[in-house]
């Protein structure tokens, strides 16, 4: 087990690097490479932390402040299925609580968390900009729009068939 | 290759020639485009699919002369995928793939409209054809969203074509840095980010600073939930902004632009990558642009999720990768901004605007809107409101033209009841206010603000407490934490409003409320702060007495906070069919098969999914 777990961080520190290469060793581009090792893992492990503040020549903890700051960027990996709910005002308005209070009874888990099973994981999010479609949820990157109980619980159905 | 005047010049005469069918509506010839709606909100709806599956018809069937186009937001978003036919003008709404086929054999090949596909008016359900026709579009007037839905926003020669670069070319070759700044002094321009500071002013400021070293910074980072009209202009137009922060660059004395866009809108960074790797490829960014001494280049910055970053220092903090908390101000960014910079920050809607000064002149521009706000305004209309779309009309509308001529009313045959501009930091507007024309100042009189044009239109199932508690909810979790009114404050007015909406609250709670609001507006760092407590301000101006009902009778008349609203079957409607009392999870609903039924108070948990079962509408 630990063999492996030591190969998985290896790995991960080589594919940051690589990343992380592509940029010069300032500082700015802190938030860039994040939002790109973000991307690739869904989260960002802990040694792809260390490794990039090991290139940009930051302290640890200024490079976990950022993370932290910034509500894109998660210390857990999201599920396979990353149900994303949209709060932003115009889906306030066309009762997208009522899906979030939904998402969250089927799933068994809350905002910010992911299944134990590493299926699911829910988020909320602020405005996808697709307003003219709201309540709208997406699931990775699908959106779904004019969505109601029925329409979540549809997907979600199918989805826990697989 | 790099591309002279001339060069730029001879591409603008052919393509014109080639988009003369869709910006020129008397246009004859067999040639016809079908434009496709590329907005987030159409894309999200398939509209790629449609795209290509209309290439693929023309492809199998040999039309000549038949171009399809990826165009950015037409607007009209609560009714697409939405596919344009130029030159007749014909407007197709919700479109699916399915549909191609017969648009393809009976409008382009045997000249007949679909009707099925046209938009419907919404009293008389009258079908109808023309986009001008359309009652969304004509009390609008599109400056800022100019070239959205016309171009394809991934070509550069046909912005070309539409006069695009023409601004630049002539502030470079022909213009002072002073010139450029006495025009957009004179049109009257005013940031539309929201505070709405005049335009010419802030560059001036930064052209009078002395240092080698300045930067142009576009705010692209729209974070305020429900608006989406610089997103639209990033997609539908890109290199219009890029045009205008280089006609930025050259006025104040910089050679290097950011733009900050949020990371949430992959569309949109893309479109503006391909438009920067464009432009520089015809050298219109890069060393010496059109052979002049002037040399601009731009660099995209991703936002991750943050809205206090659209507060102008706390951008430049999170340019630079770090936490996005705000600097105290004085010094201002135009003294001090990027790595201690000069730093002219714009955002995208005022950018969009500068071109079209530029090349129509300043009085043109001074004479569209009020004495105090000139030009047009953005919104993003949303809510409960029959046309949820993009609208841009000239300052001085007034809110009842904008909800009820283009957005088309409330849907279900409600009653309007509030609407609410500014975002989070904004306030809601009741219906004595509707017919005041929206500017700068009149918005701020009635309790709200322009903010960064977001609209959202609420009807009577709304409760103006949960909605407050909606917004502070939202500003909680975007403190940036740096100072204590705003960090904790923001947390104790949330914590009185939920009290409230659970029936908790006392009379004392809605005093708590007005003086946490001061104080929070007073001590607060940045404008996320000084704004935050406007949601609640604005509906207790407006709504105090649905507070007081909240904490006096322990009622919610929009039945939207569950503590204060008791579920009821009409005894008038209910059938007695049953349905609802095999949806009640916890057993609550009682009574025979034929026979009314009836819910135990005492057991209901208010989970509504007895309203959804019940086919009579009997329970509310």
């Amino acid at each position: 087990m630990s063999k492996e777990r030591n190969c998985a961080d290896e790995r991960a520190r080589k594919e940051t690097l690589e990343i992380a290469e592509k940029y010069t060793h300032d500082k700015d581009n802190l938030i860039a490479i994040l939002n790109e090792v973000q991307v690739k893992y869904g989260y960002i492990p802990k040694e792809s932390q260390l490794t990039i503040a090991e290139y940009l020549d930051m302290p640890l903890a200024e490079v976990y402040g950022v993370i932290t700051f910034y509500s894109r960027f998660t210390l857990i990996p999201k599920g396979k299925y990353n149900i994303s709910i949209c709060m932003g005002t115009a889906c306030f308005v066309k009762g997208a609580k009522e899906l979030v209070e939904r998402a969250k009874e089927r799933l068994g888990i809350e905002e910010g968390q992911t299944s134990e099973d590493g299926k699911f994981s829910l988020e909320t999010m602020r405005c996808v900009g697709a307003c003219g479609l709201a309540p709208v949820f997406t699931i990775n990157d699908e959106v779904y729009g004019k969505a109601t109980v029925k329409k979540l619980d549809e997907v979600l159905d199918s989805l826990m068939k697989e | 290759m790099k591309k002279s005047i001339e060069e730029i010049e001879k591409i603008r005469e052919i393509k014109s020639k080639e988009l003369e069918l869709r910006t020129n509506k008397d246009f004859t010839g067999a040639r016809k485009d079908i434009l496709v709606c590329h907005g987030t909100g159409c894309t999200s709806s398939k509209s790629p699919e449609i795209l290509e599956k209309l290439k693929e018809i023309i492809k199998e069937k040999d039309l000549k002369d038949i171009n399809v186009v990826k165009v950015g937001c037409l607007g009209l978003c609560s009714k697409g995928p939405i596919v344009i036919i130029r030159p007749e003008d014909t407007f197709y709404s919700m479109v699916t793939v399915d549909d191609c086929e017969e648009i393809i054999e009976s409008h382009i090949i045997n000249g007949e409209v679909v009707q099925r596909l046209l938009c419907k008016t919404i009293d008389s359900k009258e079908a109808i054809e023309k986009l001008d026709d359309q009652p969304f579009y004509k009390k609008q007037k599109r400056i800022a969203l100019k070239n959205c839905g016309i171009i394809n926003p991934e070509d550069i020669d046909e912005y070309i074509s539409v006069d695009g670069f023409k601004a630049l070319e002539k502030v470079l070759t022909k213009m002072k840095p002073e010139e450029v700044i006495d025009e957009l002094t004179k049109s009257g321009l005013r940031g539309r980010g929201g505070a709405g500071f005049p335009t010419g002013m802030k560059w001036n400021f930064v052209l009078k600073e002395k240092g080698e070293q300045k930067y142009v910074v576009c705010n692209a980072d729209e974070g305020d939930p429900g608006a989406f009209m610089d997103r639209s202009i990033l997609e539908g137009d890109p290199h219009s902004i890029l045009e205008a922060m280089s006609i930025a660059g050259y006025t104040v004395g910089a050679n290097k632009g950011y733009i900050y866009v949020r990371a949430e809108y992959p569309i949109a960074v893309t479109r503006l990558q391909i438009a920067i790797n464009q432009e520089r490829e015809y050298g219109i960014l890069g060393e010496n642009i059109f052979g002049t001494d002037h040399s601009f280049d731009i660099e995209i910055r991703l936002g991750a999720g943050a809205f206090v970053c659209g507060e102008e220092t706390a951008l430049l903090e999170s340019v630079e990768g770090k936490r996005g908390q705000p600097r105290l101000k004085p010094p201002f960014p135009a003294n001090s901004g990027l790595w201690q910079k000069p730093t002219l920050i714009n955002n995208v809607e005022t950018y969009a605007n500068v071109t079209r000064i530029i090349n129509n002149g300043a009085d043109w521009y001074a004479g569209i809107g009020t004495e105090g706000s000139k030009g047009t305004k953005v919104f993003a209309l949303g809510g409960n409101v029959n046309n949820v779309g993009l609208v841009e009309v000239p300052m001085g509308t007034t809110l009842r033209e904008i909800i009820f001529d283009i957005g088309g009313g409330i849907p279900n045959g409600r009653k309007f009841k509030a609407a609410q501009t500014g975002g989070p930091s904004g306030g809601c507007i009741p219906e004595k206010y509707l017919d005041t024309p929206i500017d700068y100042e009149s918005l701020k009189e009635i309790g709200s603000m322009m903010g960064s044009g977001g609209l959202i239109v609420m009807d009577d199932t709304k409760c103006m407490v949960n909605l407050a508690k909606f917004y502070l909810d939202f500003t909680v979790s975007e403190s940036c934490g740096k100072c204590t009114p705003c960090r904790v404050g923001t947390k104790r007015m949330l914590e009185t409003l939920e009290k409230i909406c659970e029936g908790n609250g006392t009379e004392k709670d809605i005093e708590k409320l007005r003086t946490l609001a001061d104080n929070i507006c007073k001590a607060s760092v940045c404008g996320l702060g000084q704004t935050a407590p406007n949601p609640v301000i604005s509906t207790l101006k407006y709504f105090e007495d649905e507070y007081r009902e909240h904490v006096i009778d322990k009622s919610c008349r929009a039945k939207e906070c569950k503590n204060l609203t008791k579920i009821e079957i009409d005894p008038e409607k209910c059938k007695g069919c049953d349905l609802c009392k095999k949806a009640c999870p916890v057993g609550a609903i009682s009574g025979e098969v034929t026979k009314v039924h009836e819910i135990d108070q005492s057991k209901c948990i208010k989970c509504r999914s007895c309203l959804q079962a019940c086919p009579f509408k009997a329970i509310s």
